[in-house]
């Protein structure tokens, strides 16, 4: 099975396409001859001739950081796993692929699988690990074959299975597919569902599945396009990919940008390269006619929301090397991770959702509310609870049943799960309460005054 | 309605219908976890499902026992993941994203449309965990929102059976149900 043509549009100048060089090629399908013609598995073969350790220290001096959303340092992470502990060590793929406003990983499964495996493979034998399991949330049904059948194309041939191109080393790879529950993207719900169990986020510490993952062995649990990122890593070469990036932010990042722009889409740009100005108003076209800048979702609905007008007061190293304090606006935040943490949210999946003034932002609330009710796992009263009742609050405001204390209550329920659960689902459903009604209140009080 | 109140469908055990070649893939994919077969629950709920439509109660002690597991192993997962009901829907399901990317793009106006297309109360919504979304009478459409599909570049989109469908206008409704008439 073939994917359907793709057409991907030709990259905007600003763009560098690491990730997704192959899938631009117009003649480019997901066939294992299709990949070899284009340089495939030649970094495996790199990768099989140094030692692992070696591979390690590579993706460390590159500063590749995970791409899934919480951004931990991928060398640092693998570096948990000790290499001759004796246990067996699992690599999972998380490709549960649902944040909303997060679409990358959906384009990597689908048109270049083999990507993908070539840098699952490299990294097990950095890691030494011998079963790798590849989880897609289920409403990829198509990937899933696709990537299926890649893995199988590339048993056959030696780059996958037993005594991979004749180094002695064996890796498996299976494909593990998922059930429509957002929570199975975090990393332990993950593996939990992985067992077969009700896939409740694991209590911590332990914070890494490195210590206790799979099955309680030590397991590394990685992006799709992390993954992907270290062949690319191993092709180049970790300074220049480095180089590519900001210091502790190497190599290109994908924004997905939706919402009200001319060109939505998917867009790999050296991280920290472009500003969210740039972004929206040179790479996507702007806005619709007539429309202006409203808010901005700069990393996955979990991220806090930006408010067009906003001016923010951060440090900077000034020419003389001391700090000073600078303002700084919307417009000219860096999309990367140092310069979205430092206005107080992140960058997270590289999901940026655009708003403009046509929209109510009570409803845009609702909608995410409405989302996170349907999605906590239940395991935590606050986040089980909280989640239904911001929800709740939310959808009677839009309603025009509005009540003078909702902005209050609404504030008070989201405090009140941040913090305290599990998981890091307890923020992510109370950030966009949280920032949605500190930079919006006129319209929060105005809903809040109800309709006769 | 295509749900466990016609009498046919309550006589009907799923259990006693699984075939030869549907357990040769139920083998296959347990040898895809050979640390524990428990690991293996989602995937055979999947090949039930797919089959089947539903998961009914003798496909999960079915499942259970493939496994070496209590019924309960099962019904803690059936119960759990959205994906999975206790009741079959149509032939073909549309599965609309319900989410902000499409929202803004119109999603619900596009569930709405194809809900009236097929010949459903565009309001309906499917009550409790594993029913059976609404469904048209004669049993071909089932339509229901789902959470972010990802792929909000291309808002508003809709899964239909194994296929996604982007940038749904309005005017697309009609053409995209008569595919699948």
């Amino acid at each position: 099975m073939t994917a359907k043509p793709f057409v991907m549009p030709a990259p905007h100048p600003r763009e560098r396409r690491i990730i997704f060089e192959n899938i631009s090629r117009p003649d480019y399908d997901t066939s294992l001859d299709t990949y070899l013609k284009h340089g495939g598995y030649e970094s495996l073969k790199k990768a099989l001739a140094m030692k692992p350790a070696e591979i390690i220290d590579v993706i460390k001096a590159s500063n590749l950081r995970g791409r899934g959303g919480a951004g931990f340092p991928c060398g640092a992470k693998w570096s948990f796993i000790r290499y001759d502990d004796g246990k067996p060590h699992y690599i999972v793929v998380n490709a549960d692929e649902s944040e909303p406003g997060t679409f990358k990983d959906r384009y990597i499964l689908h048109y270049d699988p083999h990507q993908l495996i070539e840098g699952l493979v490299m990294s097990a034998y950095a890691t030494n690990t011998h079963l790798c399991y590849i989880y897609i949330r289920c409403e990829f049904p198509e990937a899933a074959k696709i990537v299926w059948k890649a893995i199988q194309e590339a048993t056959a041939k030696g780059y996958v299975g037993k005594n991979i191109l004749g180094s002695g080393f064996d890796c498996d790879i299976y494909v593990h597919q998922g059930a429509g529950a957002y929570i199975c993207g975090e990393e332990t719900s993950l593996l939990e569902s992985l067992e077969g169990k009700r896939p409740y986020p694991r209590i911590k510490p332990p914070y890494f599945p490195a210590v206790l993952g799979l099955y309680m062995k030590p397991t590394v649990v990685n992006n799709v396009e992390t993954i992907c990122h270290v062949k690319h890593i191993l092709r180049l070469g970790a300074e220049e990919y480095a180089k590519m990036g900001t210091p502790g932010d190497g190599g290109t990042r994908t924004m997905c940008v939706s919402g009200d722009v001319v060109k939505p889409g998917f867009y790999e740009l050296p991280a920290g390269a472009v500003t969210l100005g740039e972004l929206i108003f040179d790479i996507c076209g702007g806005l619709k006619p007539g429309r202006t800048l409203k808010a901005v979702i700069p990393g996955g609905s979990s991220a806090k929301v930006l408010r067009a007008d906003e001016v923010f007061k951060v440090k900077v190293k000034g020419a003389d090397g001391a700090m000073e304090e600078k303002e700084l606006k919307v417009l000219d935040v860096v999309m990367d991770a140092a310069g979205l943490t430092s206005v107080g949210t992140m960058v997270g999946s590289g999901g940026v959702m655009v708003m403009d003034d046509t929209r109510e932002m009570v409803w845009a609330l609702n909608n995410l509310n409405q989302f996170y009710a349907h999605e906590s796992c239940g395991q935590c009263t606050p986040c089980r609870e909280g989640s239904l009742w911001m929800s709740k609050i939310t959808t009677r405001m839009l309603d025009g049943g509005g009540q003078g204390a909702d902005p209050k209550t609404l504030k008070n329920v989201a405090d009140n799960i941040a913090g305290r659960t599990i998981c890091a689902f307890g923020e992510a459903c109370s950030w966009p309460t949280q920032s949605f009604l500190a930079k919006f209140p006129e319209e929060f009080d105005q809903a809040a005054v109800g309709k006769e | 309605m295509t749900t466990g109140t016609d009498p046919k469908a309550i006589a009907t055990r799923q259990a006693d219908l699984v075939t030869p070649e549907m357990e040769t893939e139920i083998d296959e994919i347990i040898t895809h976890y050979p640390v524990s077969k428990r690991s293996a629950s989602l995937p055979l709920l999947h090949i039930w499902q797919n089959h089947f439509g539903s998961v009914d109660d003798t496909g999960i002690e079915w499942i259970a026992a493939k496994l070496e597991l209590q019924p309960i192993n099962i019904i803690e997962l059936v119960t759990f993941y959205p994906w999975f009901r206790r009741e079959a829907g149509g032939k073909t399901i549309i599965r609309v994203c319900r989410t902000l990317a499409c929202a803004m793009a119109g999603g619900y106006e596009v569930k709405e449309k194809f809900c009236s297309v097929v010949g459903l109360d565009p309001q309906a919504e499917h009550h409790g965990f594993g029913a059976a979304p609404p469904t048209s009478s004669d049993g071909k459409f089932s339509v229901e929102f789902v959470e972010c599909l990802a792929s909000c570049g291309s808002a508003p989109v809709a899964l239909i059976n194994d296929t996604l469908h982007e940038n749904i206008s309005l005017e697309a409704v009609t053409a995209i149900v008569e595919k699948y008439q």
